[in-house]
Order: C-alpha cells, then sequence, then structure tokens
C-alpha cells in the first residue's frame, strides 16, 4: 500500500486528522475526535472521485487537510509527487493555488462587501496572476461568461444574485487561478434540483474542457452515480470501500456500502426501494466502537468485528476494508 | 366518494411588501381523504411550507390568510373557529411534524416529559396512565429502550431519534391528519431510509393521513399515494404517484423529473430548467412558468391557464395540455 502510483496526481496515505477535546479548567487534552483516521486515497488526473459518507464520518476533514486549512495529526499527502506534507507554509503555496475548493453554501462563501468582479479576482490577486488590474478585469469577464454568467453584473454584489448564480460566482473563482484539482464539498447539495442540474452540467463541461480532476464530497448517492467516475465510501473516520462507480452500484461489497445503497430512494413507480438495513445511529466520531467502527450497525457482523480492527483488502478494482471481503475473496481464488 | 377528511379551497396567504401586500400561495386547492398521503412538492419558495403552516394557521406576522380562502377538516371551517378551538384541533386531530428536530425540542425539558405534556394538553390522563401512554407511543414510532430515552433530554438524542419523538407527540393524540414538512432532509441517508419506512408504516397501521411536504421525488415514490406540484405559489399539476412519476404532462413537473440526476443518464447531460425560480410578487402574468418553459406558445405569457383533467385523478394548469386534450 505505501507503493506510489506514478501517474497519480493526488495520493494520501494513512491521513490522520486529530482534533483535541479538552476539559477541565487546566484545559488538559481528555481525548481526541479522530476526525480522519488512517485513510488512504488515490486520484488520477482528470477523474471525479466521490468521497461520500454521512453527517460526522470524516469526508469534509479529508478536503480541508488536503487544503492544509486544518493541520493533519499524522500522515502524507503527494500531489504531483511531491510531499505537501513536508513544505513550509511558503512553499506549499504554489500548490494551493493548483488545488482550489468550492463549497456547499456560496452565500457565506463570498465576501458580502466584494463586487463580483473582485470576488472572482481575488486569487489571482493572491498569487499575482494578470499584468494589471485591468488584465484581470478582462479575465474576469472571461470567466463570467465561462459559467453562464453576464459579465455586465461583475460591479454587483453577491447578495444580489440566487443561488445558484452564486455558485457559479464561487466556481469562476476557483477556476480563475487555473487549477488542477478542484475540491467540491457538497457543492450542489443546498441548491434546488433544477439548479443541481445546472451547476452538475457546467463542471462536467469544464472537465472537458481544462482535463480539471475533481475529489466530490458529498451525501448524495443520486449525484455520485451520476456523475463520478470511482467511489470511496468513508464511515467514522476510515475508508470502508473503494471502487469505480458502476462496481460500488452493482456490487458493492461493504455492508456499509450496501446499507448506504438500500437507503436510496426509487423514482420507478413499480418500485419502492428504500429498506432500512443499517441498524441503529452513526456512533459520536469521538468514541469510535472497538474493533470494525461499523460493528454494532452492521447485519452481517461475525464476532471477532468487535474486536478486531478489519483488515484492508486489495480488490483488482480497489479495496474493502472488511473481514468477510477477506473471506469472499478467498472463496473466489480458491474456486478459481 | 366520501367527503375528504381536509379540503382546501382558493387558499391565499399574503404577506405586506412591495406595493402592498405579496401573495406567497395564490388560490389552492387541494384536498386528503382519510387515510391518505399527499406530497406537496416543489422548490424553494414555491409556497409549500407556508400552505402547511395555513392549514395549522400558523401563518406569521405580518403574513395572513387572505378572505376567502377555504379549510375545511373533517366537515369543520377551520378559518371560523376561535382560538382555543383552532388550539384543539392543533395537536389534538392534526399532528405536525417540521424539517429540524433539534429547534423544535425543549432542551431542558426531559422528552418523555414533553411528549406527556403533549397528551395531558390533549387527553387530561392520569400521570402514570399518561407515562404508559409515552412508552407506548415510543414503541410506536421505534425508539430503542423506551423507558431509559424517557428521561434523557434532547441533546443526548441522535437527529433520527430526535425525529422519532417528534412524531411520538405529534402522534400522542391520535390525529387523523399528520401534516410532515420535509421530515426527512436533515437527516442522513441511512437514518432517512428508517424514517420513511416509519411514516410509512405510521399511516397503515394508524389510519392516519399524511400531508407530506418534499422537494425530494424520490421521498415522493416511498410513501406517497397522491403528488401536488407547486410552482410560484400556485398547484400546477397533480395526481397519483404513480401518474405523477410516469407521465407527469406539466412542462414544469416534466423538467423537474428530467433534471434529477440518474443512473441511465450516466454521461449525458442532464436536462436543465432554464433561469431561475421568479420570487413572490415578481410572479409573471399568465402561466407562471411561461419564461422558462420550452413549450411556451401565444396564450401562455397573458392568460392563466385552467385546470385541464388528464384523467380522473390526474390534472395539470397548462395551456398546452389543454389544447391537446381538445385535440
Amino acid at each position: 500500500m505505501t507503493v506510489l502510483s506514478a501517474d497519480a496526481l493526488l495520493e494520501i496515505r494513512d491521513l490522520r486528522t486529530w482534533f483535541p477535546i479538552r476539559t477541565g479548567i487546566l484545559q488538559r487534552v481528555d481525548r481526541h475526535v479522530r476526525a480522519v483516521d488512517g485513510v488512504d486515497l488515490t486520484v488520477f488526473p482528470g477523474e471525479t472521485v466521490a468521497l461520500v459518507g454521512e453527517s460526522g464520518c470524516g469526508k469534509t476533514t479529508v478536503g480541508r487537510t488536503i487544503l492544509q486549512l486544518v493541520e493533519p495529526t499524522g500522515g502524507n499527502i503527494w500531489f504531483r509527487g511531491i510531499n505537501l506534507s513536508m513544505l513550509s507554509a511558503d512553499a506549499f503555496r504554489p500548490y494551493r493555488r493548483q488545488i482550489q475548493i468550492v463549497m456547499q453554501d456560496p452565500g457565506s462563501a463570498l465576501d458580502p462587501r466584494l463586487t463580483v468582479r473582485d470576488c472572482i479576482a481575488e486569487g489571482m490577486d493572491a498569487f499575482a496572476i494578470g499584468a494589471s488590474a485591468e488584465a484581470r478585469t478582462q479575465a474576469v469577464a472571461e470567466l463570467m461568461r465561462k459559467v453562464s454568467l453576464d459579465p455586465d453584473t461583475m460591479w454587483r454584489y453577491p447578495h444580489e444574485f440566487s443561488g445558484g448564480q452564486r455558485q457559479r460566482i464561487c466556481i469562476a473563482r476557483a477556476l480563475a487561478v487555473d487549477p488542477a484539482l478542484l475540491i467540491c464539498d457538497e457543492a450542489t447539495s443546498a441548491l434546488d434540483v433544477s439548479i443541481q442540474a445546472q451547476i452538475l452540467n457546467l463542471l462536467a463541461d469544464l472537465q472537458a474542457e481544462r482535463r480539471l480532476t475533481y475529489l466530490f464530497i458529498t451525501h448524495d448517492l443520486g449525484v455520485v452515480r451520476y456523475f463520478a467516475t470511482r467511489v470511496a465510501v468513508m464511515y467514522l473516520g476510515r475508508i470502508v470501500e473503494v471502487g469505480p462507480t458502476e462496481r460500488i452500484f452493482s456490487a458493492p461489497r461493504h455492508p456499509y456500502t450496501k446499507a448506504l445503497l438500500a437507503s436510496i430512494p426509487s423514482l420507478d413507480p413499480d418500485r419502492r426501494s428504500t429498506r432500512p438495513v443499517a441498524l441503529g445511529d452513526v456512533p459520536s466520531p469521538d468514541r469510535p466502537p472497538p474493533g470494525c467502527h461499523y460493528h454494532p450497525r452492521c447485519s452481517e457482523r461475525l464476532e471477532s468485528c468487535s474486536r478486531d480492527d478489519p483488515p484492508v483488502v486489495p480488490f483488482a478494482d480497489g479495496v474493502c476494508r472488511c473481514v468477510l471481503a477477506l473471506s469472499n475473496r478467498e472463496a473466489r481464488i480458491n474456486a478459481g | 366518494m366520501s367527503a375528504p377528511l381536509l379540503e382546501v379551497e382558493d387558499l391565499s396567504v399574503a404577506f405586506p411588501g412591495e406595493g402592498g401586500h405579496v401573495r406567497v400561495v395564490d388560490r389552492v386547492d387541494l384536498s386528503i381523504a382519510a387515510g391518505e398521503t399527499l406530497a406537496l412538492v416543489g422548490e424553494s419558495g414555491c409556497g409549500k411550507s407556508m400552505t402547511a403552516l395555513a392549514i395549522m394557521r400558523l401563518v406569521p406576522r405580518p403574513g395572513r390568510i387572505e378572505a376567502g380562502s377555504h379549510i375545511r377538516f373533517d366537515g369543520r371551517e377551520l378559518r371560523s373557529l376561535s382560538v382555543p378551538q383552532m388550539r384543539a384541533v392543533r395537536g389534538g386531530q392534526i399532528g405536525m411534524i417540521f424539517q429540524e428536530p433539534m429547534t423544535s425540542l425543549n432542551p431542558v425539558t426531559m422528552v418523555g416529559e414533553q411528549v406527556m405534556e403533549a397528551i395531558g394538553l390533549h387527553a387530561s390522563l392520569a400521570q402514570t396512565q399518561a407515562r404508559e401512554r409515552v412508552l407506548e407511543l415510543f414503541a410506536l414510532v421505534g425508539i430503542p429502550d423506551p423507558k431509559q430515552r424517557f428521561s434523557a433530554y434532547p441533546h443526548q438524542l441522535s437527529g433520527g431519534l430526535k425525529q422519532r419523538v417528534m412524531i411520538a407527540m405529534a402522534m400522542a393524540a391520535k390525529p387523523r391528519l399528520l401534516i410532515a414538512d420535509e421530515p426527512t432532509t436533515a437527516l442522513d441517508a441511512t437514518i432517512r431510509a428508517q424514517i420513511l419506512e416509519l411514516l410509512r408504516n405510521l399511516s397503515a397501521s394508524t389510519g392516519t393521513a399524511l400531508l407530506l411536504i418534499t422537494h425530494d421525488f424520490g421521498v415522493v415514490n416511498e410513501v406517497a399515494d397522491r403528488v401536488a406540484v407547486m410552482y410560484a405559489g400556485r398547484i400546477v399539476e397533480e395526481g397519483t404517484r404513480r401518474e405523477l412519476l410516469s407521465r407527469p404532462r406539466h412542462p414544469y413537473a416534466q423538467g423537474l423529473l428530467r433534471s434529477i440526476p440518474r443512473p441511465e443518464a450516466r454521461g449525458q447531460r442532464l436536462e436543465e430548467i432554464k433561469g431561475a425560480v421568479p420570487r413572490p410578487g415578481h410572479w409573471p402574468a399568465g402561466c407562471r412558468f411561461h419564461p422558462r418553459c420550452p413549450s411556451a406558445f401565444a396564450p401562455c405569457p397573458t392568460l392563466e391557464p385552467e385546470r385541464t383533467a388528464v384523467s380522473p385523478t390526474q390534472g395539470a394548469w397548462c395551456h398546452l395540455v389543454a389544447e391537446e386534450s381538445q385535440r
């Protein structure tokens, strides 16, 4: 697992991001919330990797750690073969330009006191892109046309735009510094479905045109199945399964992935499909269960699951972190 | 056909705004039969939540229900009830649950007590009986270890459990109608599946009718019997779940369904509805959807469409559907 893929754009190995919980008047560190607890993930150029999971699973923290908005507790992040975790803040800056983020709430992601022109040009100013302010204004107009906004509105303020338009502004701002990797953290979750379609189409066009790579952080499995190339499923700080989208949806290996898929409401009037498969509730990430984090909710658990950490079982098309995957794989090897 | 349990006729809700009052709900007609589940679907700002609040006579000030609106429940006109009478209906014969179970519970009172309070108000049972009834209700809505949860405070419960407590509270007085406003929107996928199953089972086992407010057609398909689609304050199409999902006739309903990312559409562009939903007070004349409609023609910008019956149960407010049905 430590072998680096030569052609990977982003390679995350054993990433851990823990947040201390302080208690008492001395504010001693009592324990840690292990938001991200040993994550391995590889992203290749031009693909869309979806990082899916329920609230509190750590998917947003993975994105924030890649951007160095929070400091990792351990592990490494390679970007184009450079170990970002070893870089100083100054040395990281050029890489920060190549990794941009689009967040869920376009309302709070934009500075209400800046005009749209300045919102979009903020990154260009920071990285000294463009010869002059005028050149940057030209570039802003070009970007606005690209995301189907009227350049004549660039001197207005964000509150004058609808939610969907504000998300277009956020996308234009991210594109302004010409990134290679765009982290979309629930970028379409707050939008109405007809507006979500507009934004997904825009992201698809931009990807085709600029060979952009997306890390798509979301809880919406419908969007994932439509949009992603590969899927990584996260549960309580760990990735439990990785695989190509079609296979994940047609033949999931991890019991948690199966439970997630069974919870997708159907749109086929002949079929009502949701079945509550996962038992009970998601435990708090500050006190994850021992052994496999999923075992208290798992309907297929074995006795050993509450005790032993599940093995990371490699398959030709991904991994599955479950002891059952191990036996399935052996059974198949023996049969073959 | 017997009289419906709830019959809403010509319901309009207005708020003071630019140049007089602005309607946010405009002449809405709805009916729900006993035991039936009706889904009211639409995008944000279409007036679906305000319709639900108006039925409960809970429109926030300075908004008001306009003259000429009728809300008949079980044969009674709710608009003519006194405030104490209306309070007895609310939580008695009509229960309500909201999207955010976190903000609907009192943080300093044990959840069992809160449900007991709801029962005390409407049935005045003895203390021990009330407690027994709460435990029964907790079991009904699938709360594990009801005795232990009785003394829990809201912060000690997960989002899914809090929503179950809210449902228990709404069901406490055995209401004939439950209004649920986006009951699963704030919940995680695996928990949403649990709550959807609970809502389905509840209406089957108790005979309670359900008015489900949602923006999610998946939720509609999982729970509803009939569907009404709202756009810019008006109902634009109604029909059975099967009719709406397999043969929607209004271009807006069609566009909404086609814009949902589906696995079959992988690699293809999603169908978009161009433009954005107009704000109340800025609704276009004629058919309100016409500036965004791919099939708009001559009458659409000026003439408001009437309901065209497509089947005994399906109707659409659309000039194109009207013209096609005349051929």
